[in-house]
Order: structure tokens, then sequence, then C-alpha cells
């Protein structure tokens, strides 16, 4: 089990590095999909992985939740460190981590069972027992994701029937459930309609108060809107990493330049 | 597009032709259907009264009577292969889905498929080698056992076809909310699946439940009410076989009768089927 670092690094929250990514290597098979990457990713704040499709972006998110795990052709080397622990270490339940680090996909993906169950089933399946503390739950992590006012008369009815961008807002608050300290993004609003982007990323923005937040996007547009630092990413390495508007307006590399301006990706 | 040209004119007829053609093959073998639906209810239909549903078979040369032990018998075979193929067939189908790669799985997924094929009555014959012969008696149990056998291979195809249609973002959601894998499969993945597996079951169980060959030398049939499935039991496609060939006009028409139960039990599972998978079509 990991345990929350409790040193003096509150004093300087705001570039405090929640997860610390240092030369992280991923192959599929003999494909090496994320080569050597380090980065620093700070609490509180919202980081955009940006780069052209198949650059490793999804790859390298995957990695800080351990998904890669499910893979058997996947092969991970390099450190993750949650708070100073590496969650490839021995020692370090996968299971547990993923508790702390949630995950929203790119295409929802709610549970075949009614709204209210898809938000209560993380708070169930690791201990809670109490109706009233899920009740609660629920509406807390529904509220947040902004979801409650439109499906709050309607809870016992399936999570798959609403729309797109209700059930990625679903999805959010089944994320939200289980009070994690980093929420990993792949892509969230890429299936989803251009209203329901906006609510998602209006989502992302409040999210930051509480939460790390990591998003990968294909839309540099989105990146900009969204996040307070950005990491560029090009054919599995990442090419320069920053504060979001320095990236934008100032990058120091000229392939990060190129991409910003649309030469290519 | 030159009208009046012979090519477009020779199409044109050769069209027509196709479309008469595959209308008729289509109508010949919907109009069987019906024509045999049809005489089974004509003939059945005057035998159906309360007492054919409720009552015991009479002896020979006595009229009246009913078929009650075997359609009781016929749900207990059903129930009890149910009971036996259903978890072996979801949990080889999960296998085969999920975990299974490889050698072992091909080897297991091509058994099941020969499994199919296997006639019925070969099948019997190995349930009467392995449970009637050791215990020297028939047994409704025996006969469950040769329909599990008969229901496995689409149970285990069916549910291979379920799991492996759920997707794996399902069961990656399940695992980033800190579920151990097997939790999701179990919680998340066989939920999401259920209603192609059950719709499976209830087309297993209608292909079995007029099974007649293997019960000849398993639950043997039996003229008494007979629930312990540990002795020879009464089942309705048997006693449609044994009165079918024997001699009574009263017992033609009971067998008569007995078909026209048998087919709306079919009738009723596949309806039932159907709406096991209602609104499906909607999703995705």
């Amino acid at each position: 089990m990991i345990q929350r670092a409790i040193d003096g690094r509150v004093t300087s929250a705001a570039t405090a590095v929640k997860v610390r990514v240092s030369h992280l290597d991923v192959y599929y098979g003999s494909n090496h999909a994320v080569r050597d990457a380090s980065l620093d990713i700070e609490e509180n704040q919202v980081t955009a992985l940006i780069g052209p499709s198949g650059c490793g972006k999804s790859t390298f998110i995957r990695a800080i939740n351990r998904l890669h795990d499910l893979t058997p052709s996947a092969r991970v080397s390099g450190k993750v460190e949650l708070d100073d622990v590496d969650i490839y270490s021995r020692g370090v339940d996968p299971i547990v981590m993923r508790r702390r680090v949630g995950m929203v996909f790119q295409r929802p993906n709610p549970f075949p069972m009614s709204i209210y169950d898809n938000v209560a089933y993380g708070p169930r399946v690791n201990g809670e027992r109490d109706a009233s503390r899920i009740a609660g739950l629920v509406e807390d992590s529904l509220r947040h994701a902004a979801l409650w006012d439109e499906v709050k008369d309607r809870l016992s009815e399936s999570g798959v029937a609403l729309s797109g961008g209700q059930q990625q807002r679903l999805c959010i608050a089944r994320v939200l459930s289980l009070r994690p300290e980093v929420i990993l993004m792949d892509e969230p609003a890429s299936a989803l309609d251009p209203i329901a982007t906006v609510k998602i990323e209006e989502l992302i923005a409040e999210l930051r108060e509480r939460y790390t937040v990591v998003i990968v996007t294909h839309s540099m547009a989105q990146a900009g809107r969204v996040s307070d630092r950005t990491a560029f990413f090009l054919n599995g390495s990442i090419v320069e990493a920053g504060p979001t508007n320095q990236i934008f307006t100032r990058p120091k590399d000229r392939r990060t330049e190129d991409y910003i301006t649309g030469r290519f990706g | 597009m030159i009208a009046g040209s012979r090519l477009a004119a020779s199409r044109r007829v050769s069209g027509i032709a196709g479309v008469v053609l595959t209308g008729f093959c289509s109508a010949l073998a919907a109009g069987l259907l019906i024509v045999i639906l049809g005489y089974v209810v004509v003939q059945g239909w005057s035998a159906i009264n309360p007492a054919f549903v409720t009552q015991l078979p009479h002896p020979v040369g006595v009229s009246g009577g009913g078929v009650a032990n075997g359609i009781v018998g016929t749900l207990i075979i059903v129930a009890l292969a149910t009971l036996m193929a259903v978890p072996v067939g979801v949990l080889t189908g999960l296998y085969l889905a999920i975990y299974g790669r490889g050698l072992p799985a091909e080897c297991v997924r091509f058994l099941a498929e020969v499994l199919s094929g296997v006639p019925s009555i070969a099948i019997g014959l190995f349930a009467y080698t392995i449970l009637v012969q050791p215990f020297r008696h028939f047994s409704g149990l025996s006969a469950a056992f040769a329909f599990a056998v008969l229901m496995l291979p689409l149970m285990i195809r069916t549910s291979e076809e379920a799991i492996r249609g759920v997707p794996t973002a399902i069961r990656e959601g399940a695992l980033a909310l800190g579920l151990p894998d097997y939790g999701g499969v179990i919680h998340v993945v066989l939920p999401a699946a259920r209603p192609l597996i059950v719709t499976g079951l209830l087309l297993a169980i209608a292909r079995v439940t007029g099974e007649t060959a293997p019960l000849l030398f398993t639950a043997f049939g039996s003229q008494f009410w007979e629930v312990n499935p540990g002795n020879p039991m009464a089942a309705l496609a048997m006693q449609i076989f044994t009165y079918a060939i024997s001699p009574y006009d009263d017992w033609h028409r009971q067998a008569w009768g007995g078909a026209l139960l048998l087919i709306l039990a079919v009738l009723v599972l596949n309806i039932g089927a159907r709406w096991a998978l209602r609104g499906r079509t909607k999703r995705s």
C-alpha cells in the first residue's frame, strides 16, 4: 500500500510534483511505443499531452495507471512515482494504487447497470457498506460531474441509455466516487459533440481544484483551453514540456513549433 | 442506360426471374412450416384438455388419460441439464473469450465444434454407458446428462461470442476503479454479456426439449408419477414416440396433442430468446 507523502511539500503546493515519470519505456511486442519519456506532473494542475496520432500519448497515460498489466504483449520499464513511491515497484498493489489514480476513457464506458449503481459501484467494491454513505457519495459525485440535475429523477434507469456526453460525465462521476488523487483522461471528448465537449471542458477546469488531472487530447485548441501545462509527444518521445502558454507562444523546439502552427499532425 | 437495348432488357428479365425464384423458394419454405404447424394444431388440438395435461397415462385400452408425468419429466430433465450445462458452458466461453490463447484455446474450440456435430443418439449411448450400465437401471439423471452434453457446444459458442462482444473498455473501466481483474469480469463483463448468454441458453433448451433419441436408453420412460431423477422417468418427446407407433387411435390422438405441446414450448422459448435481446439492436 502506498503511503501518501506527508513531508513539507505542501508549502509549495502550486508546484508540488504529484506524479514523476522517469525514463519510461513501453513496448508492445517489438513496437517501441514510448521512448525514454520523463515528465513531472504537478499537483492540482491540468497537464495536457498533445501530439499526432500514434505518438504514444495514450500509451504513456495508461502506464500511469498500470493498465498495461492486462496486455500480455506490453512491457514497461522506467519509473512512475506517485507521491515518491514507484507504482511499478514490488510491494505496490496495482489494485490499491488504481483507487488513487482514476481513469476516464476515450469512448464512454458506462457499466451495463443503473445510473446509481454505476457510481455506487466503486465505493461498494472497495468495501463501503453503509447505504446512506453510498447515497451521499453518489449524489456528490454526480453533482461534481455536473450530471446530477439531468439524472436525479431517473437514477434507476440504465446508464447505457444516456446520451454520449451524459455517459462520459457518468464515467467521470464514477471515477470521482472513489475520491482519487489523480484523474487520467484519454481523449475524453473525442467521441462527443461540440456542446457535450464544452461541458466536459468546463468540468475539467473545476476538477483542477481538488484533483491532479492529466488529459490526452488530439485537439490543440482543447489543450489551450483546459490545461495549465502541456507536454508535446512525437514518435514516442516527449519533445518538450512546460506551461501551456509558453509551449503555445514560445516553443523552444522547432518540431513543437511546427506542430503548434499546424505544419504537420 | 440506353432504353430498349437488348442487354438492358435481358438484365431486367434475369433480375425479375431472380426475385421470382427467391420469392418462390421463400414462400415454399414458409409454406411448408405453416402446413406442418397447421397440421399439428389441427390434429393435436382435440387431444388437449385439462385432463391431458394433469392426468397420468391410462392403461392400454382405457381411453382418456394424459401426459402430465411426461411434461413434468421433461421439465425436470431439462432443468437438470441446464444446471449442468450452464456453469461449464459459460465458464468455458469465458476462458475462450478472455484468457485462452494459443493451442489450448484452439483445441477447446475445435472439440466444442466437433461435439456439436455428434449425433444425439451417440451421445445418448455414451450417457447409457457411463450412467445407466454401472447403476443397472435407467434414470432421468442420465438423460439430463445426455441433454447437457448436447447443450454444451451451443452454450460455449454463444457465451464466448457474447463475452467477446463486451468492449474491452468496460473491463478496463472496472480495472481502473481498483477492481481485481476477476472482479471486473464477474461483476461487469458477465452482466453485460448476460442477455446474449440467456438467448443462447433458451435456444439450447429449445434444441434439446424435442430430442428423443438419447432418451430411449437413458430416461427410458415411465407410466407413473416419477419426480426422482434417480429412477426411470417419463418425457414428453418419448411419449409421443411410444404413442405414435402404437396401434390405438386414442394414443395416436394423444401423440399429436403431445407434439402440439412440444411445439408450443419451443415457440415460447424462441419468443423468450427474442425478448431477452429486446432493445439491443438500438445500442452501439
